[in-house]
């Protein structure tokens, strides 16, 4: 895929839990290969849901949505492994698995897409280090501060290198000067060409990446200037 | 980076926390392969001695001439003699001796019972082939124009009762031992259904990682596998051990019957084979449920 082609594509789309109201309703937009995304809202506006469709553990009740290219609403399950493994998510709870070490924590989507043993050692310890963890890769998520699980499920991940980064709220338990670091790290995988989204209420945040663009979510549906059908997220004003 | 997607490796068996998939699972295996073993074992022996009554009694017959007189039995008990080893469908013919007879009398007419006055009747084995087995009516007809005093006495007919209750109890063995499997294969779905409940956040991560179905299965399967075949070792070893005293208590009676249920090398390897082919149903049973679960998540 070239760099800016679309990367994410949403036609209509609609999202309702059971028989209650549409949590989500006529998204349309088109995220390209490469971009920096911030998706902002007010609790409940549905960030989490919409982000829940990004990674896959949800299909859209109506609408089109197509990721990679191709259209994950009507795609057989068996072939969505296959999807999952090119998108990295950090979990708003962090999702940690708690009888596991912070470094196999970490290496997990290595593991999942087949990297031997012996090809796992090297970068899931520089990544580790890479955010401040190196001390702690036997460390069971219990004894890790929130802070520090955060940044293990960050570098989870960002592990495989994705070709899309989905993030909630992934600095919300870390000090100012931790936060600086992870977005360094998302802007260094966006760079090399990962797209990235990340939720968040935090604009100072949003701020800091000069060349990223925002989709604002209110009450389930994208508000100017997020734009209307097809229209590309305007960038965010700095 | 592998292209596709490879099997979770021996690290990856930590994926599912350590201990047993649930803890009274390989006991609770343990007393199903215990019980499985022994009415296999019970059926098995059972189908030896079936085999053994028939090697006795199959395709025999006893031909007795019965007349008060001594002399008359004796010309008959010659002339059937004679005719028997004639006829085509007779494989053998052997009059009983006097000493077999006194021996086989002796138990209930003591030692001078058999030099009393009693009318012994005159004996003799024969062994038919299928065919003439078949057709003993015909052979009643021929002996009873030599020897109008001859009664011919077929074995498997007295043997009917006890050849039917030992076909019985076989079939009630081969029954237990299908309800033993079904209700292993019953605890291996509840186990497996429980531990999915148990280990749901890891495998929705798994999931949403990119596992597949088959890979999240293999790590339950693995699991089950290895409780299962404790369970089954367990099961065996405790089983063969009753099957080794029972034996030898069956050898201290001396009985003929009892004594042809011993368990041939044949059968104890179908013993032994009992808990790998539980392993391998606790395998497929735990894949397929587990694979049925994933496949309502999306």
């Amino acid at each position: 895929m070239n760099s800016g082609a679309s990367i994410v594509q949403f036609d209509n789309v609609g999202l309702r839990y059971g028989t209650g109201a549409e949590t989500l309703s006529d998204l349309s937009f088109s995220l390209r290969q490469g971009g920096f995304y911030f998706l902002t809202g007010p609790s409940g506006a549905g960030k989490t849901s919409l982000l829940k469709l990004l990674y896959l553990a949800q299909r859209p009740s109506r609408g089109l949505i197509k990721l990679f290219g191709e259209d994950i609403v009507t795609m057989p399950r068996g072939r969505l492994p296959g999807f999952r493994r090119r998108i990295g998510v950090v979990f708003q709870d962090f999702r940690l698995v708690s009888h596991l070490s912070a470094f196999d924590n970490v290496a997990l989507p290595l593991r999942v897409a087949g990297v031997e043993e012996s090809d796992l050692q090297t970068p899931v310890s520089e990544m580790l280090s890479w955010v401040g963890l190196g001390h702690r890769a036997t460390a069971r998520p219990a004894t890790l501060s929130g802070g520090e699980q955060q940044r293990v499920a960050i570098a989870r991940a960002v592990i495989a290198r994705p070709e899309l980064l989905v993030a909630d709220e992934p600095t919300g338990n870390v000090d100012p000067e931790m936060a600086k670091r992870l977005l360094h790290l998302f802007d260094g995988l966006n760079k090399l060409g990962t797209t990235i989204v990340v939720a968040t209420h935090d604009l100072h945040l949003i701020s800091s990446i000069a060349r990223s663009e925002m989709l604002r979510l209110d009450r389930g549906q994208l508000l100017d200037p997020t734009g209307a059908l097809r229209h590309p997220p305007k960038r965010a004003e700095a | 980076m592998k292209a596709g997607v490879r099997k979770f490796g021996t690290a990856d068996a930590r994926l599912l926390p350590e201990g047993r998939l649930s803890g009274p699972m390989p006991w609770v295996i343990a007393i199903m392969m215990f019980l499985t073993v022994l009415a296999a074992a019970a059926g098995l022996g059972l189908g030896t001695a079936a085999a053994s009554l028939d090697d006795t009694t199959g395709n025999r017959a006893t031909v007795q001439i019965v007349d008060a007189n001594p002399d008359r039995r004796e010309a008959q008990a010659r002339e059937a003699l004679a005719l028997l080893q004639r006829l085509p469908g007779v494989t053998s013919a052997r009059r009983v001796p006097a000493e077999e007879m006194d021996e086989l009398l002796e138990p209930w007419l003591g030692p001078s019972g058999a030099e009393s006055d009693l009318p012994i009747p005159a004996m003799i084995d024969i062994d038919l082939t299928p065919q003439a087995y078949g057709e003993m009516d015909s052979l009643r007809a021929a002996l009873a124009d030599v020897a109008p005093a001859a009664r011919v006495d077929d074995n498997a007919q007295w043997l009917a009762p006890l050849a039917g209750l030992i076909g019985s109890l076989q079939w009630l063995a081969g029954g237990l031992v299908l309800l033993m499997i079904g209700a292993t294969a019953a605890t291996v779905v509840l186990a497996a259904r429980a531990s999915l409940d148990i280990h749901r956040g890891t495998i929705e991560v798994l999931h949403l990682m990119g596992a597949t179905d088959v890979q999240v299965a293999r790590l339950f399967q693995r699991r089950i596998a290895l409780d299962a075949l404790f369970g089954g070792a367990v099961g065996l070893i405790a089983a063969g051990a009753i099957l080794l005293v029972i034996g030898n208590r069956i050898g201290a009676l001396g009985s003929d019957l009892l004594g042809s249920a011993g368990l041939p090398p044949l059968s104890w390897a179908i013993l032994v084979a009992l808990p790998v082919f539980g392993v391998l149903l606790a395998m497929v049973v735990a894949r397929a449920t587990v694979i049925r679960a994933l496949g309502r998540m999306l």
